[in-house]
Order: structure tokens, then C-alpha cells, then sequence
């Protein structure tokens, strides 16, 4: 059968559906359905919601300050009777309350710097990757130095110098962290750019601004969203470390980090002011990485991009 | 006694959208000596079903029915035993040569390994071993190349060294999956006067996945042409080219642009796609795209065989 | 179209310790041809002839080290950025792989209609979308298809929305490179026949690459054999296949297999000797000449020029007059 017969055959019925387009299913629609049928994403997203919700709401529903010293019950352990669920620290706080409170600031900080980071990271990125030449060649080998000054001491030194603003932590650490970012990005744009796609635009004549736009960036979103999800606790992680050597954010605001150094201190005369803030961050770390290795194998690098 | 018999082989994928009919109810023999091509397009099952019979199919595979190799089902071999016979009696060459050599070996240790391991070889024996075998498939200056690694030789050199592999172990069963895919046409030909002559010498068998019509056409005996996982016809090379029973070869064969035709000739191509293999149609699976189908092909067509041992699956010309 | 002498050549810097070296691979060099208006001219050559560089070489995509490539008289290379954009509605590219060279987060929709946003970035949805169904028809697909994904067609069909996309601004020319290499060969059919077909109707102008002869022949009007960068024959087509001029096209056509087991067996020898020297160290001379069962002296040592023969066809040959290379007469 030629062509001929087969226009013939396509024809009627071409007129016949034209009235009835059928709808495409990209491949977004793909990933979120592989997506659902990873429990431990799905349960984790779930746990992170509760959590959001706890550590948003909850100190308004329970009924202590997270710096009220309740003098009847100094390093008391968790109970009913007493109130405090969790317990409370040496100087009296609820546990349960601070760690929310803290968890507020844990995560708040986990968003914004990696906020920060993304803006940072996915613009010098693209760009380094699209224009290549000496451009990208310059951009990278400033990235390879910052990369090799000892990240901890800078922000140690910035602390010390501006002084412990909550806003400074953020973009302290946001700073750093933009440069995996940015190496991801390029790479990904860099092998975008010499696909046939791309190509393909360029033979029509489509601009470089619509091409970073129409072709480029949808293709990187994957990776991205991929990598932010498992910034967010990189990020919170190093928050804790930083308030853990004391250099966190300042009293009365606390965040995990800062708490699991209280409670260090006193882990043997009151293992829960060290185990519920612990808890609470462990499973927040978890929670993220294992959405981020779903959102990893769902849009997974094998189906192009 | 043929040397590889298949008998009813059921080669299946379980996927997240269900499972996938790779290969249904295969059979066919091969006795030493012969040169058998497997011939079909994308979908039709015939690199799934040699993976199946070499144990080779990824985890979410599986496979059922009888793979006799000199009388022994490989389908229930364990791994250790399937080795004793894989790299030995048995070798495979595949088909993208980059993939298929480790990029961080040298050559020399990644040809003499397996003959090593299984016979037993002393290194220096292996290895002038080796080198023979690449000056035999015109490989210049093998000393030298030996000592490369894979990715400071050309395509087509790689090919060479993969197909020197191969015969390095002086297999009784070669399987050559699309072994000139990507090569250029003079290399091709190098290559398929190798596989002759090893025919030749050493009475091989050799199995040759190929799409091309033109190779097959040349080097083979007998054919099995494969379509959505089944085998649609079956016979020697002279039967199936010169007098094709099944309308799918006959439309396959008709769509090869020759040079021998006349110039202004359009190409017949057959209409449509080929199935999907999550939902295979019931009855003869050609059915969509045959010019030549009927009421009777919504069943499952009987495999029809006459006297030469020419094989098809179809309902035309069966008496009724 | 007009191409003279083109040539693209790429420095490679081979870094060592103590020092660099610069390698200059000659991806084409010395490549010209005529182009009239509804002739389809196929370009032959194994991997490493430089096709490809060629085909991104006309449409501009890469800039030439050497010669020029007019499109209706104007050179290119010479025109501003805004200038050669408007050309570019002229001039399509259709490529090998069907499903890299479509966004797989675009729609069949917005990948056709890419092209008309471009150049006429005022248009009206509804003409878009009347266009974009028109083309598809035109190729033999759907249009209800319209809102899909490229991950959700056959590869024939992806090639389909490949060339859909070309048309789409209704070129002059439309480049294909090795459109057919990665299908089946049913589907090769169906896509050989389609290009056929649209050229007949839309008086378009092929370039059609391809490295299987056999494909080549059923398409072409002319022919150009391609080695190493350099073209060694362009005859008319069905002059190419019985009377090739140079020893290269004729070992290239014995080399090819004929689908018919008497033929096959019965084939001679293509002839070929060696391999395929690499594109960093170019032999002497006619680059062919390391491999050619017709060598003489001359051959290492002077280049030999594309010329025209008698019958019009062009040869870089020097012993051109005198070979007599019939296909079927053996020697």
C-alpha cells in the first residue's frame, strides 16, 4: 500500500475526530503519577505537611510561652499531669513548645536559603551554560575558588563581624550553597544546548531569550526541583551545626540546632530535652530526603531530562 | 540432534503500566554449521528472546518454555552452571561496541579474561591467543592495539575487537546481535566475511539479529522473520527472499530500497505502526496492517508448513 | 542555492606539559554544488565525510572557514544577524534522531507552531491553529493528536513532526539529515515516500543526506558522493548508479548488499583496501588515495580538483577520463 491509500483511509476519519482533540499527557503528568506510587515520598510528604501544620500552629494552641519559666516544674520529664507533655528544660521551658517554635526557625531558614541559593545558583548557572566561551570559563574557575575557602570559617567570620542577625544567617548560608546549584544548572544547560531541539530552534531563527525560556528552562525544572528538595535539609543541617557551636541564632528565637546544644548539656539528668528536638529534626531530614529521591526516580534523567 | 533448540519461549516485562508480551510461544532450531538470521523491526522481540535464552533479561524480565543447548534446558540453569556455558560454547556479541567494552580496561585484560577464567589458560598463552585472533579479523598491527583501551579506537575497530572476543573462545553457538549497526558499509562487509569464514573453519553455528536485509541476504542459510514477538515465517534464505508466504515479509521486502530496481520505482511501505506490546490484538497480530486480511485472521492463525520445511503463520492459502 | 568551495575546519588543541599543539580537523573542504528550485540532491558518504557539518554549513549554523554559500545570489555569511533570520524562513533542517530533536515538554501544537510564533509573532490562534492542523494533515498525521507529547508517538511519527515543523513556514528548501537512519526499515519507507510526495506538491528542494545508497536512489535527481570532507563525484542520478565516475562511488555501490541471496553471494569485491584514515591527519594528495585500487603517482601528490566532465556530472579525479567503471563489467 502506498501513501496514496493511506491519506485515503486517514481522511474520513480525520474529518470524522476533528471536532474531538485527545488529550496529551506530558511529562510532568508522568512523574506526578510515578511520584504517588513511591510510598516513603508520599508518606514523607504527609509527615512534612503535619509538620508544617504543628510547627506553625501549635504554639498557639498550647497554653505555655516558649520562654516562660514555670518554677514548679524545672527539668521535668514528660507527663499528662504535669502539662508539659514533652517535659521541660532546666530553666523550666516546655519542650514541646520550644521545639515548635524552633522548628519554625529551622525550616524557615531551610526555605529562604535555599531560596536564595536557587535564585543565585539557576541564574549564574544558565548563563555560564548557555554563553560558554571565556564567560563560562571565568564563571566556573570563580566558582572552583569560593568553592575552596573554607565555607564554615566565613560564616563564622561574617557572625562575628555583622553580628548574629537572623537575616544574615540566611543569606550566609544561601551564599555558600548557590554553587552546587550553579555547577548542576550548567552542566544540565550545557548538554540542553547541543541537543537537536535546541538546534532545531536555532535553524528557525528563534531568538536566545526564547530559546533559555521555551527550551531550556522547562528542561531544567526537573533537576532543580530535584536539588532543592535535597538542599532544604543540607541547609537546615548546617543551621543546626552553626547554633550547635553557638553561633546560631540568638536567644529567646531558638532553633532545632541550638536546642539539641541545650540539651546536650544536660543528657543525662534530662535525655528528653535532647531526644524531642533531635526527633523532630532527624525526622524532618528524612522526610525531605526521601521526597527528594522520589521526585528523583519519578522524573528520572532516563526519559530525557 | 540440533545444537540449540527452542520450544515455546514466553519472554515477559512487568511493568508499572502492566506487563509486556516481549516474545510468545518461540520455536526454532539450529544445527552446527548453520547460519540462522532473526529477522524483524523495533518491538518484534528478537534481541528479548536471545536475552531470555542467555539469562541475560533485566530484573523486571522473565522468561518459560525450553532452551536445549546439546540437550540441556538453559531456562533451568543457575547462574553458575549458565556460565560454564556463556563465554565458552556459547558467545555473544552485541551490539553497541562502546557499551559493550569496559572503557577502563585495556584491551588485553578484557579479551583474555574470559578465556582465562573458563579454559583455564596461562596469561601469556591467552594472550598470544588474542592477538592472533585480532590479526585474523584484519586488525592491523595487533601487538600495539592490544595494549589500547577501548575508547582510542574507532567504531569500527571496536566492532572488530568485540567480534575477536567473541571467537576468541572458538564457540560452537555465535549470537550476533545487529553486530554492523552503526559501521560503515565497507567494515560491514569485513565483518560478515569474518563470521563466513569462522563458519567455515571451526562448523559454528551462528545466530545473526539483523534488520538488514541486504547482510542477511548475503551470508545467511536460513531465516525466521519475527513480528510482535512471534515468529511469522520460517525457512531457507532462497524460500523466504524468492517466494515470501506471510504478508508481513512480503511487505518488508518490498519496502527495502535496492539498487538493482529501477530507479523511479516508489518504495511500498506498509501502512500504520506496529502494535503495542502491553495490548496485543487477539488473532494474527499483523491483522491492522495487512493488505491482505480477512474475517478469518480475528483468530489466531495456524503455523503452516510444506514440504521444504517452509514455515508461516497465516491463514492464506491454508485449506480450509 | 549555490555552493563554492565551501569549507569548515575546527582547531582541536592537543594540550601536553610542556607545550600545545594545534590539530585542524577539515570536516569538509572543498565542497560545491548548484541547487535549482524542486530538484533533490543526495548527499552519500560514510561517518567521518563530513555530511553533517555540511548540512549545518548551508543553513548557516556553523560558520565556514572557506567559500561561500549563496542563496539566490546573496552570500550568507556576509548578511546581518536580522537579514539572515528573515532567510531562514526559506531554508528547513529536518534531523537524524525523531524524538531528540522535538522538546518532549512541548506539545505537537506548540513544537509546529514554534516557527510561525517566530516570524510572525502577531499571528492570531486560530490561524495557528488552523495551520498547524493543515501541516499535520499534511504529513499523514492525526490532528486531533494536536495537544500531545512527543514521548507518546512512534519514532515514524515523531520523523512526521519533524518534518511538519520544517514545512510549516512553507521553505524552499528543506535540509534532511540522515532523516531515516534511525527507523525501521517499513517506516523508513513510509517517511521516504512522504518526502517525495511533499516535494512533488509543494515544489520544495531536497537536500538529502544519508549514508545508504540504496535510500539515496530512490529520492534523488542528483547525486554527491562525499569523502573525507571532500566531494569526489556529483552526477545525475541514474548516471551514478550504473556509471559511477570516481573509484569510491563504485566501491561503494559494490559494498552494498543487494536484498537477493543469489546476488549477494555472487557479489565481487568492493575493492576497498584499509580502513578509514582519521579526519586529524588527512591523507596527501587525493584524500582517497590510500585506499584506491587505481592508484598512480599522481594521486599522492597533487589534490585532485572537482571538474566537469562531458556528460555534465562532476568528478575529483585525476584519472576520471580513462577509468571505466560500469558496474557490472568486473576488474
Amino acid at each position: 500500500m502506498t501513501k496514496e491509500a493511506d491519506q485515503s483511509v486517514v481522511d474520513p476519519f480525520a474529518a470524522a475526530l476533528e471536532v474531538i482533540d485527545v488529550k496529551g499527557r506530558s511529562p510532568w503528568e508522568d512523574a506526578w503519577h510515578r511520584l504517588l506510587k513511591n510510598r516513603a515520598a508520599v508518606y514523607s510528604s504527609f509527615i512534612m505537611a503535619a509538620m508544617f501544620l504543628m510547627v506553625v500552629f501549635g504554639p498557639m494552641l498550647i497554653s505555655w510561652e516558649p520562654d516562660f519559666t514555670d518554677w514548679d516544674y524545672t527539668s521535668s520529664p514528660p507527663s499528662l499531669a504535669s502539662g508539659h507533655w514533652f517535659g521541660t528544660d532546666a530553666v523550666g521551658r516546655d519542650i514541646l513548645v520550644r521545639t515548635l517554635t524552633g522548628g519554625r526557625i529551622s525550616l524557615m531558614v531551610g526555605l529562604v536559603a535555599t531560596l536564595v541559593s536557587l535564585v543565585i545558583g539557576v541564574s549564574y548557572g544558565a548563563t555560564a551554560g548557555y554563553f560558554g566561551g571565556t564567560a563560562d570559563r571565568i564563571m566556573m574557575r570563580i566558582v572552583d575558588i569560593i568553592y575552596a575557602l573554607p565555607f564554615m570559617f566565613f560564616i563564622i567570620l561574617l557572625m562575628v563581624v555583622f553580628g548574629r542577625h537572623i537575616l544574615l544567617i540566611f543569606v550566609a548560608i544561601g551564599a555558600i550553597n548557590w554553587l552546587d546549584m550553579a555547577r548542576i544548572v550548567r552542566g544540565q544547560t550545557l548538554s540542553l544546548k547541543n541537543t537537536e531541539f535546541v538546534e532545531a530552534a536555532k535553524a528557525c531563527g528563534v531568538s536566545d531569550w526564547d530559546i533559555i525560556r521555551r527550551h531550556i528552562t522547562p528542561n531544567l525544572l526537573g533537576v532543580v526541583i530535584v536539588y532543592v528538595t535535597l538542599t532544604i535539609p543540607q541547609v537546615i543541617l548546617v543551621e543546626s551545626f552553626l547554633s550547635f557551636l553557638g553561633l546560631g541564632v540568638q536567644e529567646p528565637m531558638s532553633s532545632w540546632g541550638a536546642l539539641v546544644s541545650d540539651g546536650a548539656q544536660d543528657m543525662e539528668s534530662a535525655p528528653w530535652t535532647l531526644i524531642v528536638p533531635s526527633v523532630f529534626l532527624t525526622v524532618t531530614l528524612y522526610c525531605f530526603n526521601y521526597i527528594g529521591d522520589g521526585l528523583r526516580d519519578a522524573l528520572d534523567p532516563k526519559d530525557h531530562f | 540432534m540440533a545444537l540449540l533448540e527452542i520450544r515455546d519461549l514466553d519472554v515477559g516485562f512487568d511493568t508499572p503500566e502492566g506487563e509486556v508480551h516481549a516474545v510468545n510461544r518461540l520455536n526454532f532450531s539450529i544445527e552446527a554449521g548453520v547460519i540462522l538470521g532473526l529477522v524483524g523491526e523495533s518491538g518484534s522481540g528478537k534481541t528479548q528472546s536471545v536475552m531470555g535464552i542467555l539469562g541475560l533479561l533485566a530484573e523486571n524480565g522473565h522468561v518459560s518454555g525450553q532452551a536445549l543447548f546439546k540437550g540441556e534446558d538453559l531456562l533451568q540453569m543457575n547462574a553458575s552452571e549458565l556460565n560454564q556455558h556463556r563465554g565458552t560454547e556459547i558467545a555473544m556479541i552485541f551490539q553497541d561496541p562502546m557499551t559493550s567494552l569496559n572503557p577502563y580496561l585495556r584491551l588485553d585484560r578484557q579479551m583474555i579474561e574470559v578465556v582465562m577464567h573458563h579454559r583455564g589458560m596461562k596469561k601469556a598463552a591467552a594472550i598470544a591467543k588474542a592477538i592472533a585472533m585480532l590479526r585474523a579479523v584484519n586488525i592491523p598491527d595487533p601487538e600495539r592495539i592490544i595494549r589500547q583501551y577501548p575508547h582510542e579506537l574507532s567504531g569500527g575497530m571496536r566492532q572488530k575487537v568485540m567480534v575477536a572476543m567473541g571467537l576468541l573462545s572458538e564457540p560452537e553457538l555465535l549470537i550476533a546481535d545487529e553486530p554492523t549497526a552503526a559501521l560503515d558499509v565497507t567494515v560491514k562487509v569485513q565483518i560478515t566475511h569474518l563470521m563466513s569464514t569462522l563458519r567455515e573453519k571451526t562448523n559454528a553455528a551462528i545466530i545473526l539479529i539483523s534488520h538488514d536485509l541486504g547482510m542477511v541476504a548475503g551470508i545467511c542459510d536460513r531465516m525466521l522473520v519475527m513480528y510482535a514477538g512471534e515468529a511469522v515465517e520460517c525457512g531457507s534464505v532462497e524460500q523466504i527472499y524468492y517466494d515470501p508466504k506471510h504478508p508481513y515479509t512480503q511487505g518488508l521486502l518490498n519496502s527495502v530500497p535496492r539498487l538493482d530496481r529501477p530507479d523511479d520505482s516508489g518504495l511500498e511501505a506498509i501502512p500504520g505502526n506496529p502494535p503495542n506490546l502491553l495490548s496485543l490484538p487477539v488473532g494474527c497480530k499483523f491483522r491492522d496492517r495487512c493488505p491482505k486480511a480477512f474475517d478469518a485472521c480475528s483468530e489466531k492463525p495456524p503455523m503452516q508448513v510444506d514440504e521444504d520445511k517452509h514455515a508461516y503463520r497465516c491463514f492464506l492459502g491454508a485449506p480450509s | 542555492m549555490r555552493v563554492q568551495d565551501l569549507a569548515v575546519h575546527y582547531k582541536l588543541r592537543e594540550g601536553g606539559l610542556l607545550g600545545s599543539k594545534m590539530h585542524t580537523i577539515k570536516a569538509v573542504d572543498g565542497v560545491s554544488f548548484d541547487l535549482d528550485a524542486g530538484e533533490t540532491l543526495g548527499v552519500v558518504g560514510e561517518s567521518g565525510c563530513g555530511k553533517s557539518t555540511l548540512a549545518r554549513a548551508l543553513l548557516a549554523l556553523v560558520k565556514p572557514s572557506r567559500g561561500r554559500v549563496l542563496w539566490f545570489g546573496e552570500d550568507l555569511n556576509k548578511l546581518d544577524d536580522e537579514d539572515l533570520r528573515k532567510k531562514r524562513l526559506d531554508m528547513q533542517i529536518v534531523f537524524q534522531d525523531p524524538l531528540a530533536a522535538l522538546n518532549p515538554r512541548m506539545t505537537v501544537r506548540n513544537i509546529i507552531a514554534e516557527p510561525l510564533w517566530t516570524f510572525f509573532p502577531k499571528i492570531a490562534r486560530v490561524q495557528v491553529d488552523e495551520r498547524v492542523r493543515g501541516v499535520m494533515k499534511m504529513v499523514g498525521l492525526l490532528p486531533n493528536q494536536i495537544n500531545r507529547y512527543p514521548h507518546e508517538f512512534s519514532a515514524g511519527q515523531c520523523q512526521r513532526i519533524g518534518i511538519a515543523r520544517a514545512l510549516v513556514l512553507n521553505p524552499k528548501l528543506v535540509i534532511c539529515d540522515e532523516p531515516v537512519s534511525a527507523l525501521d526499515v517499513s517506516i523508513q519507507a513510509q517517511i521516504v515516500n512522504l518526502l517525495k510526495d511533499l516535494q512533488k506538491k509543494l515544489n520544495l528542494s531536497l537536500v538529502f543526506i544519508a549514508h545508504d545508497l540504496s535510500v539515496v536512489k530512490h529520492i534523488s535527481d542528483r547525486v554527491m558522493v562525499m569523502y573525507l570532507g571532500r566531494a569526489m563525484e556529483l552526477s545525475k542520478r541514474n548516471r551514478l548508479y550504473k556509471q559511477p565516475l570516481h573509484p569510491y562511488t563504485s566501491a561503494l555501490i559494490k559494498a552494498v548488499p543487494v536484498p537477493d541471496p543469489k546476488l549477494a553471494r555472487a557479489a565481487s569485491d568492493s575493492g576497498l583496501t584499509g580502513d578509514m584514515p582519521s579526519p586529524l591527519n588527512p591523507p596527501s594528495g587525493c584524500v582517497f588515495h590510500s585506499r584506491c585500487p587505481f592508484l598512480i603517482k599522481r594521486c599522492k601528490l597533487e589534490v585532485p580538483a572537482l571538474r566537469r566532465m562531458e556528460n555534465g556530472d562532476w568528478v575529483a579525479c585525476h584519472r576520471a577520463e580513462e577509468l571505466d567503471l560500469t558496474i557490472g563489467k568486473s576488474g
